[in-house]
């Protein structure tokens, strides 16, 4: 004798439609998505109205740390198709009297973000597989005007591909000498156009306000 | 006995094949919510957004002297730090650092730089308002791009709107660098540029924000 009188109907739901609906924005999220690369040091990059989109290829990228450090990337990560990634690495190789081999190229190649590792350093860091030890290695491209790799980098970016430009992406708190010293080096590069990355700020200005 | 449990099982099967086959599909679901909740999560949805600058080309002929601009056309913004400007019009020499001319403090808010650039900058952000404004209402039918190109065309034939000469003391940061140039933009102004400052104008930030002099080196 159950006690309990279980109900007539038994509650099943229809799970085809919400099932069906799931598999579409599933699918619609899984075409247009773009990962969000982990960047090697975090930056909260300040707001402006501009909306023209960052490009997707010719691009260098200088990323500008809160500590100081700099950071470069090139074509947006590994999505390049002219692979002009490794033959930038191959020519900094050859000014610094390092060889290469192509897996390294190719690791570098693949690599999907920006990239802070003095030249010496970098068959250490393309050799390395473990995240945690590659993080280790990336202590900012030197700067000085000893040893300016970065503006090697600038140089050889240009002669590989001709039509690169120069993106900065700073985070607000970014103390202004890095970023004078960077603008100074791109500068003597002849680099003098550069795009700012921000995220956007919707502002309306009232133009009633401004009349008064 | 044997017997008698698999005929019961066959019964049942046959029984279970008359019902409409259902599929319990909430395992499906719940992979389905995560798998959702994964992309949405990792997705970029809005793609940063790029600001353009052109710096002004570095001299490297002495010979050659740099191009010559209206002083009382000239105003300099230097970003002072804790995110304050400080503002001057026209020009200072080195030679007058005896009597260094004060700076005018301002910030960020709508009420500070961007009031002093549209009052100057005002019948030019006029014109580019109108011209929006007719696009946006049909008056004038032109294409996206060359709207763009109006509006620069515009920008060029202004001669009355203030040049810009920005400058950043040492102990800005880049957000007040990309806010400036955003203000200009938001403004309209026409001509803005980023240029080096002068040890004078340190000198004069420090006055003002009263910072001691002793404590920083001023490269001269």
């Amino acid at each position: 004798m159950p006690k309990i009188k279980l109900p007539t109907k038994s509650p099943h739901i229809d799970m085809t439609p919400m099932v069906d609906l799931f598999s579409v924005v599933l699918t619609f999220l899984m075409l247009t998505t773009t990962m969000r690369q982990q960047e090697p040091a975090p930056v909260d990059t300040p707001a402006s109205i501009s909306e023209k989109p960052t490009p997707d290829f010719n691009m260098m990228t200088l990323l500008l740390s809160k500590d100081d450090k700099v950071f470069i990337n090139f074509d947006n990560g590994p999505d390049t198709l002219l692979k002009f990634r490794p033959k930038i690495l191959a020519e900094m190789g050859k000014r610094y009297n390092i060889e290469f081999t192509p897996s390294e190229l190719r690791e570098f190649e693949k690599y999907p973000s920006s990239i802070g590792v003095p030249i010496l350093k970098m068959k250490e860091f393309l050799g390395t597989r473990d995240n945690k030890a590659r993080t280790a290695f990336q202590t900012g491209v030197p700067i000085d005007s000893t040893d300016n790799q970065l503006a090697l980098w600038v140089l050889f970016a240009r002669q590989v591909n001709p039509n690169i430009q120069a993106c900065i992406k700073g985070d607000s708190k970014t103390g202004f000498p890095i970023v004078k010293k960077v603008l100074d080096i791109m500068q003597d590069k002849n680099v003098n156009r550069f795009n700012l990355i921000t995220s956007l700020e919707a502002v309306r200005i009232n133009v009633e306000e401004i009349q008064k | 006995m044997a017997e008698i449990i698999q005929e019961e099982k066959e019964g049942g099967k046959k029984k279970a094949k008359k019902h409409a086959p259902h599929i319990d599909m909430t395992p499906m679901v719940d992979l389905m919510c995560l798998l959702i909740t994964f992309f949405m999560l990792t997705t970029a949805f809005s793609k940063a957004k790029i600001m353009e600058i052109v710096l002004p080309e570095k001299i490297k002929d002495k010979n050659v002297d740099p191009p010559k601009i209206a002083k009382y056309r000239t105003m300099n913004i230097i970003l002072g730090p804790d995110n304050k400007i400080y503002w001057y019009p026209g020009m200072v020499s080195p030679e007058d650092y005896k009597n260094l001319p004060p700076l005018t403090e301002t910030d960020f808010g709508p009420t500070g730089i961007r009031k002093l650039m549209l009052d100057r900058n005002r019948a030019l952000f006029k014109k580019i308002d109108d011209f929006n404004n007719q696009v946006i209402s049909g008056k004038i039918r032109i294409s996206q791009d060359s709207v763009q190109g109006a509006i620069r065309q515009l920008k060029k034939d202004d001669d009355t709107g203030p040049i810009v000469l920005i400058k950043a003391y040492k102990k800005a940061n880049y957000g007040n660098f990309v806010d400036i140039l955003d203000e200009m933009n938001i403004c309209g102004i026409a001509r803005y540029t980023f240029v080096d400052i002068a040890w004078y104008e340190e000198k004069m930030v420090e006055t003002a924000a009263g910072i001691p002099s002793a404590a920083t080196t001023s490269t001269k």
